[in-house]
């Protein structure tokens, strides 16, 4: 069901853990949809992410795009951060089934989550971030008979 | 441990070699139709009548009032939608319940858009409906009840008998969806009161795509496939020979071994639980503690998600099932679990472990050395718990 680094990054997920003081943290998603992802930004005085930690209750796939996620944003300026989209985390993981797609936005919308929060401590603007949805949930068609 | 630890016997069961073994004559030498007239098929239709027979008595029913069809699914399917066609004159109502297998849901949810009203009984924090409910719900335009023998996740007996003695007071027809319970539980189809009943296969040991509903005689309940006089015309279509040998040869085994393996499955199930119960924090058992299936544990892990546990599960041999939205594909956990009023999170941490004949004491005590292991890395993991454990 799941590509080979999709696995190796749930069973050996990168950047687990919190971290204190954050410079930003975003947490999306919600339980009753069955995943949140919670990133931490450590950022420092020239906007580069000196590292970054995640938390993420879901599946095998929220936790491989939370890891993917960290990964790609480490150690890159903020505007860097903000261009990683879904599709990048998704390529970088070999691919998601369809089903799981809304991991990886789930894993954009944190980043820009923890972004926003940043931003908002530090009172400045980063240009091109919009105050992130605290809830990405997946219309789905209800089946017809 | 090297081998495989299958934990998942309610989704689908290994077929005995025995069972395999009586059926491959009949893929090969024996190939006849049934409905033949030369001696060389004779012998075929004898197999089928024999197989008939067996089930017939593991129910305390006749031969005649067994029909095979290709599983579970059919036999609900069969069952609902050809009661309520024959029985509208009667009446246009339907009772079931919240917990049922989607093979009875969808069918209702089915019928009510072709006008037909039904009611869906809640069932208490254990899974076991209250039957001051059913008898509230009957009423004059009532043709049928269905209710499932033994839930397929959290295992739990719902009262059989006491259910057939009100649908009989009542005049009303009781089918139940016994698709876990066939071959793990006595049932006796007259001292219950049961006019339906459904089984498959291969929950009990026998092949996939072979299953039976028994239709208590006298019943005018449409039917199923036109085309032929096989299943008494009922069910049209040559038999699944093969398959028929394969489940009689299932059902009489499963008979035979019946309450020992209820002894040896329960001793087994009850460890398991109690071990998880006592050493692992934050998680409940899912279902009754006592009136459930022999073989059935469910448990709901706080702070952490069914599929992530069923991977990591899976990393160390281990099979099992979760009623986690993720596992099912769409964004609502199961159905089964919210009705017995979990909270959607607790839902998605869902776990259910089935176990069968096979399996040992020293692997539910592996399974709990990796369950405590397991859960404590994905806790590790979730910003739930990082929440719990601040604010505590």
């Amino acid at each position: 069901m799941y590509s080979e680094k999709v696995m190796d990054h749930f069973q050996n997920p990168r950047n687990v853990g919190e971290i204190e003081n954050a410079s930003g943290v975003g947490t999306v998603g919600n339980a009753k949809c069955g995943d949140i992802m919670r990133i931490y930004f450590d950022i420092d005085e020239n906007q580069i992410i000196r590292d970054v930690k995640f938390k993420t209750f879901g599946c095998g796939a929220a936790v491989a795009t939370s890891s993917m996620a960290t990964e790609l944003v480490k150690g890159k300026s903020i505007y860097e951060a903000l261009e990683v989209t879904n599709k990048a985390v998704m390529e970088a993981l070999d691919g998601l089934p369809p089903v799981k797609v809304h991991c990886s936005l789930l894993a954009e919308e944190a980043i820009h989550a923890a972004l926003w929060d940043y931003a908002e401590k530090n009172g400045i603007k980063i240009e091109g971030l919009t105050k992130p949805k605290s809830d990405i949930g997946e219309e789905e068609p209800e089946e017809d008979y | 441990m090297d081998k495989l630890i299958y934990l998942d016997h309610a989704a689908t069961t290994a077929a005995k070699p025995e069972v395999v073994s009586a059926m491959l004559p009949y893929f090969t030498e024996k190939f006849g139709n049934p409905s033949s007239v030369y001696g060389f098929a004779s012998e075929n239709k004898e197999v089928v009548s024999n197989a008939r027979k067996i089930i017939a008595d593991t129910l305390n029913t006749n031969p005649q009032d067994i029909y095979f069809t290709a599983g579970g699914s059919e036999s609900d399917n069969w069952a609902i939608k050809e009661t309520a066609r024959a029985y509208r004159d009667k009446g246009n109502h339907i009772i079931t319940t919240k917990i049922e297998h989607h093979a009875v849901l969808h069918t209702c949810e089915y019928l009510e858009k072709e006008g037909y009203k039904v009611t869906y009984l809640p069932v208490d924090e254990d899974g076991i409906i209250r039957l001051s409910d059913l008898e509230a719900a009957i009423t004059d335009e009532t043709i049928l009840i269905s209710i499932m023998f033994a839930n397929n996740e959290i295992g739990s007996i719902q009262p059989i008998r006491e259910i057939g003695a009100i649908a009989k007071k009542h005049g009303v027809l009781f089918h139940t969806d016994a698709v876990q319970a066939y071959g793990q539980l006595p049932i006796d189809v007259d001292d219950m009161n049961i006019d339906m009943l459904s089984a498959s296969g291969h929950k009990f040991n026998g092949p996939k795509g072979v299953g039976f509903l028994y239709i208590r005689k006298g019943l005018k309940l449409r039917n199923l496939i036109h085309g032929g006089q096989q299943e008494r015309g009922r069910r049209a279509g040559t038999e699944n020979v093969t398959g028929i040998v394969g489940i009689g040869k299932a059902a009489e085994l499963a008979d035979a071994s019946m309450q020992e393996r209820i002894d040896y499955e329960t001793k087994l199930r009850d460890h398991l639980i109690d071990r998880v119960l006592n050493e692992i924090p934050y998680v409940r058992l899912n279902g009754h503690r006592t009136k459930r299936l022999p073989n059935n544990a469910n448990f709901s892990f706080q702070f952490i998600e069914g599929e992530s546990l069923l991977i990591m599960l899976d990393m160390k041999g281990i099979c099992g099932s979760s009623g986690s939205a993720c596992t099912s594909g769409s964004l609502d956990p199961s159905h089964v679990l919210l009705a017995i009023g979990l909270p959607h999170e607790i839902a998605h941490g869902s776990l259910r472990l089935t176990l069968g004949e096979e399996n040992t004491m020293e692997e539910m005590d592996y399974v709990v050395d990796c369950l405590k292991e397991i859960v404590q890395k994905l806790r590790n993991m979730s910003p739930l718990y990082e929440d719990f454990i601040r604010k505590n």
